[in-house]
Formats: structure tokens, sequence, C-alpha cells
């Protein structure tokens, strides 16, 4: 019983003492000092504007396994603030302030991240890479009444069922069908041997979709699963190869990507790897430098599509060095570069559209959107999702470089 | 068959590489009664050391440097972490070791900002060779020699020197090692400083095979490698290596079937059914409880 | 006379449990009661504070199934994340709506399991108005009655073979299970059931108590309020049991085996029933902590959440439950909420500070954790409950008179 009295009086402790830490922070933000969190990035010069600022969220995993994803989404939206860092609402001119949140890539940190962009009064969420962050700080962003953008969040559940989240992306099904049909066009495939992560719903879903569709029409596929965290790929790149696959579908994270190709070229493996939007990334390129692995990847975005954005974005990411290291340490433009730099526009085209820099005005104004980006042109359906029926798949060079193989149209 | 062969070659090796882990961990358990989860961590600290220092440094110079600060870096931890806790219940020492690896991973993360590094090619060791019509790494073929090496010479270690013998006796009996005047802190520090530096040649080798290192890059052979010890015998150090050549060709194996999903969960119900045989590992000692 | 004492100490707690749901409840509505434009940041029903507080909510009771079995019966596991993925999935699937199950279960053309127990009770009270409150509270008890009880029903089955272990082995076997668990419930042969490597989601969290009225605003939050009375009532049954019989053999237990066993003490049986106890209420917190991220995905249960378990334990004193709700609250407090600006870059009067960036706050938090795990070896309470401290205040200011 006094155990009982104890806990009581312990969680009015607790709770007295959480009351307190709110406190100091209503007062940090009132004295107008400028509270950490707020400030996006030192390497965003401050713009010279009017007095009043909109704040949009950036809702990213900055560590991680989606970190580096992550970072090269943020940078692209980090670019676009500095090329346009003002938003006329309603005849005035605002300063345009990116609120970043680190969701860790995992799904039991991002409700908080969620809460603390919805405590910085954001008008707009961007993001996140990853679709099960995005799933699971859904909720908040809708019981705050924020909308929230997605950039490269595939999963079919990330908007279905919701009427504030949006997304500019294509989704998981249609790029599985547009890889599925790569895969028997271009190589008249008929094994396919597939390698996700286990447990990992973006390489789980991708690779249920292509089988479904692979399988409808003919084909033979093999499934395999990792431990997360795991190095050793020799024996499922072996059992490809003694399995015969035509092509190897890996939609893995850029981490697990990298160490598959490396080894795939001490086996000699000669299949095919076709890859999902993840491995469009600079460091993935780079392991397939200088070997004889075949590698092809569906994406959003093609360098080269929108040479005034290559031009601008090269010079930015070379003019700043922690941009760089965002970037991997070179200037190759990942796909969720391009995406981020749509998506901030977007943003600024639904407040824009709105009029005001009330959330609630954002959010009903969002779904009529539509902007010619330079990753395509975006519009929603009653869903949320980016009407898009394009997507771009390419090859690496092996000599740290992209080549466009073809763009595929749906169906 | 030439699938079988390559996967009983990548277990031998990927086992071998476990097996430098798990003596560390064997050996700290025999002797504090710790499970230093703090181990798997050093390895990739390792790992990352010999990236940046052949980032600056040819790598005759760069590979024993890595040693050297990889061997420092378990001393220190020891001396900073479980040194102050000598006296305090077993459950605050592996906590301990909880939050050494938790720090050391945070802060991996912090430095290389969570993206993965790419471990620099050693040659020779990195060259392809053909076995059975499997091409693999010349690396591959060397380690299970390489550690059966280490091993011998360990053995001989603990066997035949003065060190080796203050070893086993504070494993048997710490108090009474320490009543006969035996070192305590010294042979402990000892002991890191061997499990570490095997922990570090382990991660010359198992990164080359393997290339990229991320934060979390110690924590599944750290896993495998201290269940191989546990099931080996946790305490012995031949059973570490039979463990870990066990664990390693098991995992392969189930990678080789349908139930690849279970690679991890196979692994570990092999433990708990070795665990309920034999309560102490294949070459544990039997222990009696005292009142 | 201690007859007397005890039954002023259960009113008194009682009481004190009260007052603390009402602040709870008065905190979270806070926000409705000012006019609009008053309200500050962080009482505005999304602030990271109710985060905190939810999420503290639901570990504490995480933290507390963990300090009966490793700190009051001495039985080191490390198996709770487990049985908190056991707790979440029961949950999520016995409760998402048949309606929404072809959506969630997507890749599997819908769910094998076409039953909810809301639905069930919807149909017996209607869904709408007082109807419809009740058949959620009653569809959500009873979900969550059972994910405490399947994660008892497994805790029985491992306990079998593996509470013969000793210390470490048993450790280690337990953290093995939960391993297994997590790969089961990730396969896909299974999808129809546990929706392989998607998550369940659509299933009522904690803003479903949240009462509405007819145009859809916000009449009463009760969304932090739900697991503060969740945890509190299941924490206080913990505590019942401690105080009882069984709670005197475990610490028993704990102290010294053999002479336990001595003594009398049926060891297998006691060791059974704590661990099973302890599962049961892991599995309602993973219940809990599923409506918290309003998912349900295996691969967060991972070893290190188990970790972030024993720390909490640890931090708040081995054997005591109110340093372990302390130790959770000041836990989640601080990793998600008060040391986040230590991971912005900041410039003041155009000078940037040294190290803030990204991931420097979980540098500087596992920092801490050293510190107190160095120097405050027996955690905030050690063994000793809140009321131990007023109680020896008491007592050396009677002496001083």
């Amino acid at each position: 019983m006094k155990k009982l009295l104890s806990l009581a009086l312990a969680s009015a402790m607790v709770l007295s003492l959480a009351a307190c830490g709110g406190d100091t922070k209503n007062k940090d933000a009132g004295n107008g000092s400028t509270p950490a969190g707020s400030n996006p990035a030192a390497s965003t010069p401050a713009a010279p504007a009017g007095d009043k600022v909109i704040k949009i969220g950036v809702f990213e995993p900055a560590s991680g396994d989606s970190a580096s994803g992550g970072k090269k989404e943020m940078l692209g939206m980090q670019f676009a603030n500095a090329e346009t860092p003002t938003v006329e609402v309603g005849g005035e001119t605002y300063t345009v302030q990116l609120v970043p949140a680190d969701n860790g890539s995992s799904t039991d940190k991002a409700p908080s991240a969620a809460a603390q962009l919805v405590a910085e009064n954001v008008a707009i969420v961007l993001g996140s890479y990853g679709s099960g962050v995005s799933m699971a700080a859904s909720d908040t962003f809708k019981d705050a009444g924020i909308a929230a953008l997605g950039v490269t969040c595939t999963n079919p559940n990330v908007t279905a069922g919701n009427d504030h989240y949006f997304r500019i992306c294509f989704l998981d099904n249609f790029q599985a069908q547009v890889l599925a049909n790569f895969a028997m066009d271009k190589f008249q495939a008929k094994t396919a041997y597939c390698l996700g992560e286990t447990g990992n719903e973006y390489d789980q879903g991708l690779i249920a979709f292509f089988k479904q569709i692979f399988e409808a029409n003919g084909g033979k596929v093999i499934t395999a699963s990792f431990p997360t965290n795991n190095s050793d790929f020799n024996t499922y790149l072996n059992q490809a190869k003694a399995e015969g696959a035509d092509v190897i579908f890996t939609p893995v994270s850029i981490a697990y990507a990298t160490q598959i190709i490396t080894q795939a070229q001490s086996l000699g493996i000669t299949a095919p790897f076709l890859g999902s939007d993840t491995l469009d990334d600079n460091m993935v390129l780079e392991a397939a430098n200088g070997t004889d692995i075949q590698l092809y990847v569906s994406t959003f975005y093609q360098e080269g599509g929108a040479p005034e954005f290559d031009q601008g974005i090269k010079d930015y990411i070379n003019s700043n060095s922690s941009a760089k290291d965002a970037n991997g340490g070179n200037d190759t433009i990942a796909a969720v570069t391009a995406m981020g730099y749509d998506a901030y526009y977007v943003a600024l085209e639904a407040i824009k559209a709105a009029g005001s820099a009330d959330p609630a005005a954002i959010k009903a104004a969002l779904s009529g959107v539509t902007y010619n980006g330079v990753s395509g042109a975006i519009a929603f359906d009653s869903i949320g999702d980016a009407v898009r029926d394009t997507a771009y798949i390419k090859h690496s060079t092996n000599s740290n470089a992209w080549e466009l193989e073809t763009v595929q149209k749906a169906g | 068959m030439e699938f079988a062969i390559s996967v009983l070659i990548s277990g031998i090796s990927v086992g071998g590489q476990y097996a430098l882990i798990a003596i560390g961990y064997t050996m700290v358990y025999g002797i504090l009664r710790l499970i230093n989860f703090a181990h798997g961590d050093v390895f990739m600290v390792a790992g990352l050391l010999g990236i940046y220092l052949s980032a600056s440094l040819p790598l005759y110079a760069a590979l024993p440097l890595v040693l050297l600060l990889t061997v420092a870096l378990g001393f220190c931890i020891e001396r900073a972490a479980y040194k102050p806790l000598r006296s305090a219940p077993r459950m605050s020492v592996m906590i301990s070791a909880i939050g050494v690896s938790y720090l050391i991973q945070n802060t991996a993360t912090y430095i290389t900002g969570g993206q993965p590094m790419t471990y620099p090619v050693i040659p020779f060791l990195s060259d392809t060779v053909v076995i059975a019509g499997t091409p693999t790494k010349w690396v591959t073929i060397l380690t299970p020699f390489l550690v059966l090496a280490l091993v011998l010479a360990l053995q001989q270690l603990i066997n035949h020197t003065k060190v080796g013998m203050a070893m086993r006796a504070v494993a048997k009996d710490f108090e009474t090692a320490q009543l006969m005047g035996i070192r305590i802190n010294s042979i402990i520090s000892v002991t890191f400083i061997i499990g570490s530096a095997l922990a570090a040649i382990g991660s010359m080798l198992y990164f080359t095979n393997f290339q990229a290192i991320t934060p979390t890059a110690g924590a599944l052979p750290g896993l495998r490698a201290f269940v191989a010890a546990v099931v080996g015998g946790i305490g012995s150090i031949p059973g570490a290596v039979v463990g870990a050549f066990i664990i390693g060709i098991c995992e392969n194996v189930i990678k080789s079937t349908e139930f690849t999903v279970f690679s991890d969960a196979g692994t570990f119900a092999l433990l708990i059914l070795i665990l309920v045989l034999r309560p102490t590992g294949l070459f544990g000692e039997k222990v009696t409880d005292k009142v | 006379m201690i007859q007397q004492r005890s039954k002023k100490g259960a009113v008194t707690a009682v009481i004190a449990c009260a007052v603390l749901l009402a602040a709870v409840i008065l905190l979270e509505n806070i926000s409705l009661l000012l006019p609009a434009g008053s309200v500050p940041n962080v009482l505005k029903p999304t602030s990271q504070l109710f985060a905190v507080l939810k999420k503290g909510a639901v570990y504490s009771l995480a933290a507390v199934s963990m300090n009966l079995l490793n700190g009051f019966t001495g039985l080191f596991s490390l198996g709770q994340a487990g049985f908190m993925l056991l707790g979440a999935y029961t949950y999520a699937i016995l409760s998402v709506p048949v309606a929404d199950r072809a959506a969630v279960y997507y890749l599997y053309g819908g769910s094998a399991v076409n039953f909810s127990f809301q639905d069930m009770f919807g149909t017996i009270f209607g869904t709408e108005g007082v109807g419809g409150a009740v058949s959620l509270g009653l569809g959500v008890a009873v979900a969550m009655v059972l994910a405490g009880c399947v994660a008892a029903v497994f805790a029985y089955f491992i306990g079998l073979p593996v509470l013969r272990l000793k210390s470490d082995y048993l450790a280690i076997a337990t953290l093995g299970f939960a391993e297994i668990i997590k790969a089961v419930f990730q396969w896909q042969a299974l999808g129809p059931v546990t929706n392989g490597a998607n998550m369940i989601k659509n299933f009522p969290t904690f803003s479903s108590f949240n009462i509405t009225g007819a145009d859809g605003t916000v009449i009463l939050r009760l969304s932090t309020f739900f697991p503060f009375l969740v945890s509190m009532i299941c924490i206080a049954a913990i505590c019942l049991l401690i105080n009882s019989t069984y709670g005197r053999a475990f610490k028993a237990i704990r102290e010294d085996e053999t002479a336990a066993e001595a003594m009398g003490i049926n060891l297998a049986k006691h060791k059974m029933l704590s661990f099973c106890t302890s599962a049961f209420f892991a599995g309602v917190s993973g219940a809990m902590f599923a409506m918290f991220v309003t998912n349900a995905q295996a691969k967060v249960y991972t070893t290190t959440m188990t970790y972030e378990i024993l720390l909490i334990v640890v931090i708040g004193g081995i054997g005591s439950i109110s340093g372990s709700v302390m130790a959770t609250f000041l836990y989640v407090a601080c990793s998600e909420w008060w040391l986040r600006f230590l991971d912005n870059v900041t410039v003041i009067n155009g000078v940037q500070l040294p190290f803030l960036r990204a991931g420097f706050r979980m540098v500087v938090f596992s920092v801490v954790i050293m510190i107190v795990v160095l120097f405050f070896r027996r955690g905030i309470m050690g063994d000793k409950e809140l009321p131990d401290l007023f109680k020896k205040r008491a007592r050396k200011e009677g002496t001083g008179k």
C-alpha cells in the first residue's frame, strides 16, 4: 500500500518536473532569443526580408539507417530555400524558415520529432524519406491540423485514409510494375531473385508487388531476406547464381546496396541488378565504380533533366562544405534532392494559393496545387498522391555516373 | 554442389572472424563474469580507425597503428567503466557495458554522420581467387588458418607463461588469487588488451570481406560472436572457436534455404537448445553453487 | 499500529492517484479552457510535453514489469521487447476494424482474422454516441487484457525450459527468444495474420479516447489520461503482488535461492509466476506502445528497446518501483525533448557554437547515462520507495525535538 502512495507521489513529482521544463521553454520563446531548435542550418544565409516569418517543418532522418537519404532530400529543400527565401502572402512578404526535426529513421522516435515541429508552429511539413516514420508521425500532424507533404515515401498506406498527408512521388506498386516490365522486356528474364531486409516494409512491399506482377507474366521469383545490420551477402548472391537468376532485384537501403554491389563484384555475378529509388545514390554509384556489375535503378529524376537546376545545386553543394558532406562528398545529384527541391516549391505554391499562413488554409489549398517541377508535373489525386505515370530507369556507367536507360510509363 | 561448397566456404570464413571476437568475450567473462556488450563496438571502432588512418598513412603504418589504438581503447574502457564498479553488483557492471556500447555507437554516428564508410582495400587479401568454381577473396581462405595460429599462440601464452598462469588463477577464484599476491588489475587489463587486439585483427579480416562500416556494424557480428562464445561454453577459448565455426556455418546454411527470415532466429534457437541440454555450453566447466 | 498506518497509507495513495489523474486531465484540457490565442505552446495538445507524458506512461509500465522480474525476483531476463511485441500484435490484430482490414493487409488481399472486438461490441451497443464509447472502451480493454494473456502464455512455454538456467545464461536465452518471436512475426508466410513486414495500423489509439462533439471538435481530451490510468492500475496491481506473500517469496529468491528453497519456497512455481506476471504487464504495455506509435511493426521491438528499459530500471534503482517510474519520465523527457536543442547547429551573435550538430544529443545523453551508472550506482532511489524518504525525514525531525 505504501508503494501505491509512493508511486502516486513519484508520478506527481515527475509531472511537475515536466511542467517546469515546459515553462522554461516557453520563456525562451517569449524572450525572442532564438531557441536553438528553430535555426535550420547555419549554412543557409539569413535572408534579408520582412519581419514576418512562415515556418516549414522538415521531417527527415538525420541519424539511423536512412540518414544518408534524409540529408540529401533536405539538401534540395535548403537549396530551394536559399534560392527563394521569401513568399508573398496576401500582399505581404514572409520569410520562409526551414525547421528540421530528426526522426532518427525509427518509428518510435517519429511521434516526438513530429511533436517538436508542431510545437514550433510550422505551417506545413515536408517529409519524410522512408514511409514507416511518415506513418508513425501522421496522426500527430493530423491532430494539429497541419498538412504533410511526403517527398519520397512510396508506401501506399502513407496517404490512404488521410486527408492531411500528400506526396509528390510515385507509389511502390507503380515502381515495382515498371521494374518487373523492364526486366521482362529488356532481359527477357524468366527467373528473378529478390533480396530485401527482414521486417522492412519498404523492401518487402516492393518485393511482394514485383513478385505478383512478375509471376502473373509467367516468371519465376525466388525471395530471400537478410537480418538488419547484416553485411555478409555472399551466400545470398551465390544462391542467386546457383538458381540461375536472370535478374537480381534488390530494393534495399543504401548501406546494404553498396555491400551487395561490392560483394557481387568479387563473386563475379553477371546477372543484372535492379534497384528501386533508394539505390539512386552516389554511394551506390561509387560502389559500382570500376566494376563489371550491371546496375539499373528506377527513379524520380535524371541528372540533365533540368540543366538550370543541375547547375544551381552543384554550385550550392560545391560552395558549402557541410552541404557537400551531406551529399556524400561529391556533387552527383541524387533524385531525392530534386524531389526535396520540388517539394519546397509545391509547399510555397500551396501557401500562395491559401493566401495565408494558417495551416488549415494551406492544407485546404494543397490538394488543388499543380506545379511544374524539375522532376515533372505535379498534381494530386483524390487520395493525395501525385498523379505520376513516369519513372526513369537509368544504369550505372561504372565510372561514377548514371545514364538514362529508358522512360517508363504506366500500363 | 558448387553452391554447397560456396556456402561452406563463407560459413568457415565468417566463423573464423566471429572466433576472433568471441575470444574477447569469453576471456573477459572467464575472469570478470561480465558480458562485455561493448566488445562488438570496439570491433566496429577498429574498422573506422582503419578507414581514417589509411586515408592519411600508408597501409603498413596504418594497420599496426589501428591495432595499437584499439588496444588502448579496450584498456581505457576497462579502466574507466568497469574498474570503478568492481565491487558493485554484476548487473551494474553489465549496464555499464551497455552504456559504453551506447556511447561508442552514438559517438560514431556523430563523427561519421551516420553514413556508411568504405574500408580500404588491403592488397593481396582483397584479391580474388577461384575455389571449386566459386570466386572468393583470399581473405576467406586465409582466415581459418590465421585464427588457428592465433589461438594456438594464445593457448601457449595461457598455459605456459606466468601471466597466463595468473589469468587462470584469477578466472578460477578471484579473491584467493588476490590474496596470493596476484595483481588483479593488471591481469584484467592484459585480458582486455588481448581481447581488443584480436578484435582489431578480426575487424581487418571482416571488413576486407564486407567493406561498408556503419555505426551499428559491430552489433550483429558482436551478438553472433557472443552467442558463439556461449554455445562453446563461455570462459573456454577452444570452446569459443568451435562455437564460432558452428554458428558461422549454421548461419550460412540457413541463408541458403528458403527460410532466410530465420537466419538470426536459427542461431538463437541453436543456442537455447544447447543451453537447455548442456547449461554451460559445449566445453564449459560445471559450476556448483555455494551457499 | 502497523495495520493502522498501512490503512492510512492506502487511503493516501488512492487519493494521490486520483489527484494525479485529475491533474493530467486538467493539464491536457487547459488548452480548451483558455482563449484560443493565449495557449502557451507547451500546453497545446500536440506539444512534446504530451508526447513525452504518453510515452513515459507506457514505458513506466514496461520498466516496472521488468523491475518485478529483475529487481524483485532477481531473474535476469532480457525478453521484455519480445513480450511487448506479442502484446502489441495481439492488440493490433484484434482491434483493426473489419472494414479497414482490406486496406491494412493490402499485400495479402485482406486479413485471415476478420473480427475485431470493437466491431463485436459495436453490434451490441451501437457505434454512435454513448454506445460507441462503450464499445470502444470495452473493445480496447478486452483486447489489451488478451494482449497481456498471450504474452503470459508464451512466457509460460518459454519459461519451462529457460527458467532452470542461471543468471547470465537466462538473460541470453530470453534475449534469444525475443529475437525468435520477432522473426516469426516478420515471416511473410504468416502475412495474412501478422501483415508480414508491413505495419498494422488503423486500430483505436490514444486519440480515439478524446470525446468529440457532433461537429468533430474535441470537447474533452482523454488521450494522455488513458495511458496514465492503465499504467496506474497495472502498477498498483504489481505493488499489491510485491507486498503479498508471493512478493516476499520473490525477494527471498532474489536474496538467496538456496536458502529460500530451504525455507520451503517452491522455486519453480514462484519464478514462473514472476516471469508470467512480468510478461503479462509487458504485453499490456506493448499494446499501449502500439497505440502510442499508432502502428504495430515487429522491427521496432529490438534488443535496443530492452536495453533502454533495463537502463531505466537501473537508473531508477533496482528494486524500487517509484524509482523506475520517475526514471522513465526523466529518461524519455531527456532523450526526446529537453536535449533536442543539441542536435541543431546554433549561431549566437554570429558565433557558431562548437559541436552542436545532428547526433550530438545522443552523445551527450549517453555520457549522462554513463555518469549516472558510474557515480550514482544505486540509481535515483536505490531500493527505497518515495514514502520512505518522507518517513525518514519525519523521524529525524521527531528525534530533533
